[in-house]
């Protein structure tokens, strides 16, 4: 995998009128995985598409070397398609096959159409089309979301193999993240 | 460029008429065709049957017929994609608002132009037209559809995260159609190609903004 390098330096969030976090900075190298924890509502999505760049900080700045890989609750799934064509569209995109179909329980999925596939199960594509993305950087919020715990422990998984293979992860998520070597940010120590 | 061929293929698969989306049907790319040719045919019921009256105002009806099945796909040309995270992902492939919208004028332009131009030739004798003012029309169209459709682009960008900008978009279309409507429309009375040709102007300059403009919309909406 390619080098690639997250930092945030002095972030704050502005929503609204209301200030999320101030005096943020985080710095990332390849193989390590950062947890975002915190309750509803204290910006962990909002820092999640900073990071992503989809987003522009009320201060501060953030590099990023590296692809950005993002998995959020919105799966860019066409909602009509087979499931597999509806990956496919990202797979011409990244000129790269969606891994995992197997492992990720999607294999008999394949020609049932996005619309019918319930909340885990949307997950699970989404998670197979960033594996098949092949980004060195992922954003992934709140990944565990409406999965089960066989798909919360390959989802684990893909997340610590990601980085032993030199990627950098960024997990924002009220759940528990098990993985080893996972750092912890708290998002509250930073709030007003 | 591939990714160009892989947007432009996925847009056309959406929005052509009776196109399946390869696949379940994502359902009402005939509409605008149907509320097109249903224009033509109720109006010589409203009018009565005089012929000459339909011959003379028959191209202005399917000018307006056309203008206002324009706005009919509005709501579902930009909003289902921002809805489900499609920019996002492209923004970080780095593929730019400004190429996607590029590509989705093309190809909505595909489905309701070329389909339209085709749907005037029923429409046109129901209606009575003779073979002049057709030939006057069907260029009209070909001039000015390109910039309705930039124009529906831009209103469906600018309402892309409007919770009724179906409705809305309808009703801010509408003026900015006004000028192709009135050197297209026009060019039917002067008989001449000065109005053609002031039309294709306006759709080109439509054309060329329409990506700049949409593409600045979508990320506003994005930050809100």
């Amino acid at each position: 995998m390619k080098e690639c390098r997250l930092a945030a330096h002095d972030l704050a969030c502005l929503r609204g009128e209301r200030l999320l976090f101030r005096h943020l900075s985080l710095s990332l190298f390849p193989g390590e995985a950062l947890h975002l924890a915190g309750p509803n509502g204290i910006g962990k999505s909002s820092l999640i598409r900073i990071l992503a760049g989809l987003r522009r900080p009320y201060a501060g700045d953030v590099q990023r070397d590296g692809a950005i890989g993002l998995l959020d609750e919105h799966p860019a799934l066409d909602e009509h398609l087979p499931l597999a064509k509806a990956l496919r569209f990202w797979e011409h995109l990244d000129g790269s096959t969606a891994a995992g179909w197997d492992s990720l329980g999607l294999e008999r999925l394949r020609d049932v159409p996005v619309r019918y596939l319930s909340t885990g199960q949307r997950k699970r594509a989404a998670l197979a089309r960033l594996a098949g993305q092949q980004a060195p950087i992922w954003l992934l919020d709140e990944p565990l979301n409406g999965l089960d715990s066989d798909a919360v422990a390959h989802c684990e998984r893909m997340v610590a193999e990601h980085c032993a293979a030199g990627g950098i992860a960024v997990i924002a998520s009220h759940q528990p993240f098990t993985m080893a070597g996972l750092t912890r940010l708290m998002l509250a120590e930073h709030a007003l | 460029m591939s990714a160009l061929f892989t947007l432009l293929r996925r847009d056309l698969a959406l929005l052509m008429p009776g196109s399946t989306g390869g696949g379940g049907r994502r359902g009402g790319t005939m509409l605008p065709l149907l509320f097109f040719l249903a224009v033509a045919m109720l109006y010589p019921f409203a009018v009565g049957p005089d012929a000459p009256l339909l011959a003379r105002t028959g191209g202005g009806v399917i000018w307006v017929a056309a203008l206002l099945a324009a706005i009919l796909p509005l709501d579902r040309l930009l909003a289902p994609d921002m809805e489900q995270g499609f920019f996002d992902q492209w923004a970080l492939r780095g593929i730019s608002e400004e190429m996607v919208v590029a590509v989705r004028v093309l190809a909505h332009w595909l489905s309701f132009g070329p389909p339209l131009m085709l749907a005037t030739l029923p429409a046109s004798a129901l209606l009575g037209i003779d073979g002049e003012t057709l030939r006057l029309v069907e260029l009209g169209l070909l001039a000015g559809t390109p910039g309705l459709a930039a124009i529906g682009i831009i209103i469906a960008a600018l309402t892309v995260s409007l919770r009724s900008g179906a409705a809305l978009s309808g009703l801010l279309v509408i003026p900015l159609a006004v000028p192709l409507l009135i050197f297209g429309a026009g060019s039917l009375s002067t008989g001449g190609e000065g109005g053609l040709a002031l039309a294709a102007a306006i759709s080109l300059a439509l054309v060329a903004a329409a990506p700049f403009a949409a593409g600045a919309a979508i990320r506003a909406a994005r930050e809100g």
